[in-house]
């Protein structure tokens, strides 16, 4: 292993893997060479936006006309309590889940997300709240899984393997062995894993479903560090979770759910309390009034 | 030499580098039996077979009666082939036997009353095997039906549609002097040639274990110590000589044995080294899981059912040739059930995920072993399926102990 010259923030560009044949489309991975480092942090037109987007299960309603906005160099937040729809949004947003109603854009472009793999190639890299790792495959495996790098037909164990050490270092990851199938490793360590999956090949768009759920405490500032670094680099970053060190570490602008609904939009600074209150619409704080989410993002992005 | 050295982050990788020089092959053998592609235990249970039958009867182990015994094994062979790849990828097709013997059925019918070409009735009858594996996959992707049931289906429409093609004979013999029925009764490989293919297969697993090492030493990554890449070829070459030389003694490999091997290695590398077979691995133990991670599933599935018939119409048109003439019990009765017991015995799980291509030539080997032995021994039908059903139990249980051991280790 080459050493790098600074324990520091390694660049992600290190680990990003070149667009393969039949990788990510044209526009995602033009876009993404150099995803906005040049451009200073003003506001920019959003790279994905939801629109309207409702999504049922049954009876019970997931989603209800919801308008997100994601913007490059930003950390946006969405919290709400249980069953209040944040992983139904993730779900909307990794292409898993097709809303009833509503519409997606990337770049201000309608597009549909049918699958898993058409998010990820329009630059949309979830990590799941399931995690969703194969638990047969090894580290390896499961983090270029649906990606693999190879020539021709034939993987390139070699360099996956050197891939993965690399992200996995970056998140300070103690995974015994990357060659040991992922059944084997700890809640944490198999967290990590998803985080790591999708950050390779570096995405514009990283949705984050409770990544630090159970991360123990360097794992957990490892991914916010991360989450700092992926922003400063231009990307949009988009955390659901419960924890207020979380949100007060790194968030933007935090979009409060509750009952599939859009229940405000407000700063980074805002107070947990406040956001509780307006989570369980219990009492409306003085301080935190929502606010408009440009004025919201103004104020965030400032930090 | 490898990270261990360069970095202090406080990670254990005793299980990457799992042999410091000293314990090198005791480690290498402990990671064969027990590797997660471990086919020994399987190996070890066709020595033991092979040992009471020749116990019992020495007539089995003799060069002649080996020879036999490797040629009767391709045609179910090829079938378990495909079954081992439905199985890994999640699914199961009951309908393999039918579909050999529609095979056999269009290649007899077609060369032999309409008069195509021998490569003309194999393409077609293949081509059927194609389509049915495709209607199966698209059955099973789009509408969600269980390809228990969808299989079982054809099993019954398979076989009728194999009635009505053989018509009111039931029986179509095929040209003894044809190429194509003397190349699968007479075709056996010159010893020169055999030898040649041998070095080459030896020499070619050698230096791919080389190169990945040489390769993986270059990006600082952990190597596997010499003395494992020693050992394993050593192996492979100890048992191909004894094969080849000790066939060799009697009329030799055949034609459609090299044939099955050269499927069956086909196959190992694509599930091991390819996209396709890592998604086929991914699917089988995790549907929702590769779907999430943008595998493409639905193609994956498909491709596994396309593979599946295909090589079960393979299969019928070997064993047609074998028998040289295609009749209403080919591929009939006990064969679908023969190649999914082969498929399991050999070490591929009934519940996806898990597997090897190897398990549908081991596999096969221990159950024609066994009905040739009892046929050596003149013991009847009854006793054969009997003794298989044990053989069968008697695997399984073995491959759950050494993979229970093996997830306490
Ligand atoms: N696949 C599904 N089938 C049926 N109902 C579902 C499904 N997924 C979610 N729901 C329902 O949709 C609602 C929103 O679920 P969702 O998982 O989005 O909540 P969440 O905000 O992520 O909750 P948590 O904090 O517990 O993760 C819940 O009432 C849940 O019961
Ligand atoms: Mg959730």
């Amino acid at each position: 292993m080459r050493e790098p010259t600074e324990p520091g923030p390694t660049p992600l560009r290190a680990t990003a893997a070149p667009a393969g044949p039949g990788g990510a489309s044209p526009r995602a991975s033009s876009a993404s060479a150099e995803p906005g480092s040049t451009l200073p942090r003003v506001s920019s037109a959003p790279v994905v936006s939801l629109r309207g987007v409702s999504k049922r299960f049954g009876g019970v309603r997931a989603l209800v006309d919801v308008d997100v906005d994601v913007h490059e160099h930003e950390v946006l937040a969405v919290v709400g309590d249980n069953g209040a729809g944040k992983s139904t949004l993730a779900g909307v947003l990794a292409g898993a889940h097709r809303p009833d109603s509503g519409q997606v854009l990337v770049d201000g472009v309608p597009v549909v997300l049918d699958s898993p793999a058409a998010a990820r190639a329009l630059g949309i890299a979830t990590v799941f709240q399931e995690l969703a790792l194969v638990n047969d495959l090894d580290v390896v495996e499961n983090l270029f899984l649906g990606h693999e790098v190879g020539s021709g037909v034939f993987l390139d164990e070699v360099e996956m393997e050197r891939r993965a050490w690399q992200v996995l270092d970056q998140l300070a990851a103690s995974v015994p062995s990357v060659r040991d199938p992922v059944r084997t490793l700890s809640g944490g360590q198999r967290q990590v894993i998803a985080v790591a999956r999708a950050l390779l090949g570096s995405p514009r768009v990283v949705v984050l479903d409770e990544p630090t759920a159970s991360l123990g405490v360097r794992q957990t500032a490892e991914v916010l560090n991360l989450i700092t670094r992926l922003r400063a680099r231009g990307h949009a970053v988009v955390l659901i979770s419960h924890q207020a060190g979380d949100l007060q570490a790194v968030a933007d602008r935090i979009l409060v759910l509750r009952l599939g609904r859009v229940h405000g939009a407000y700063t980074g600074e805002t107070s947990y309390e406040d956001l509780l209150a307006a989570m369980t619409g219990a009492v409306r704080p003085g301080s935190g009034t929502p606010m408009k989410a440009d004025q919201a993002r103004g104020s965030g992005t400032g930090r | 030499m490898n990270r261990d050295g360069t970095r202090g982050g406080g990670r254990t990788l005793a299980a990457v580098d799992p042999a410091p020089a000293e314990a090198g092959s005791r480690a290498a053998l402990r990671q064969w039996f027990h590797g997660e592609h471990g086919v020994a235990p399987i190996v070890v249970g066709l020595a033991l077979v092979w040992v009471v039958l020749a116990a019992i009867e020495p007539d089995f182990l003799s060069a002649e009666n080996l020879v036999n015994l490797t040629l009767q094994s391709v045609p179910v062979g090829v079938i378990a082939l495909g079954v081992v790849l439905v199985l890994l990828v999640g699914q199961i097709d009951l309908s393999v036997g039918s579909v050999s013997g529609l095979a056999a059925a269009i290649v007899a019918v077609g060369t032999v009353t309409a008069g195509w070409p021998f490569a003309v009735g194999v393409l077609v009858a293949l081509a059927c095997g194609l389509a049915v594996g495709l209607v199966y996959g698209v059955l099973s992707t789009r509408l969600g039906l269980p390809s228990f049931v969808i299989t079982l289906a054809g099993l019954l429409f398979f076989a009728g549609v194999q009635l009505r093609v053989l018509g009111p004979l039931g029986s179509i013999n095929l040209p003894f002097e044809s190429w194509f029925v003397r190349a699968i009764q007479q075709g056996f490989l010159e010893p020169g040639v055999a030898w040649a293919l041998v070095a080459v297969w030896i020499l070619a697993y050698l230096g791919m274990q080389v190169w990945v090492r040489e390769r993986r030493r270059r990006a600082d990554l952990s190597c596997v110590p010499w003395s494992q890449i020693a050992l394993r070829t050593g192996a492979l070459a100890l048992v191909l000589a004894a094969a080849v030389g000790y066939l060799s003694t009697a009329r030799g490999v055949g034609y459609s044995v090299v044939l099955f091997v050269v499927l069956v290695i086909v196959a190992d590398v694509a599930l091991r080294r390819t996209r396709w077979g890592r998604s086929v691995r991914a699917v089988g133990s995790d549907r929702r899981a590769a779907l999430l991670s943008g595998v493409a599933v639905h193609r994956t599935v498909i491709s596994c059912f396309m593979a599946c018939s295909t090589l079960a119409a393979l299969g019928g048109i070997l064993a047609a040739g074998r028998l040289g003439a295609a009749n209403q019990g080919t591929g009939g009765a006990d064969t679908y059930l023969t190649a999914i017991a082969a498929a399991v015995i050999g070490g591929t799980s009934l519940f996806g995920g898990r597997g090897s291509a190897w398990s549908a030539l081991l596999g096969v080997l221990v159950i024609q072993s066994v009905a040739n032995g009892l046929t050596l021994l003149d013991l009847d039908q009854a006793t054969r399926f009997m003794v298989t059903g044990a053989v069968l139990l008697g695997a399984i249980i073995v491959d759950m102990l050494v993979r229970r051991r093996r997830q306490e280790a």
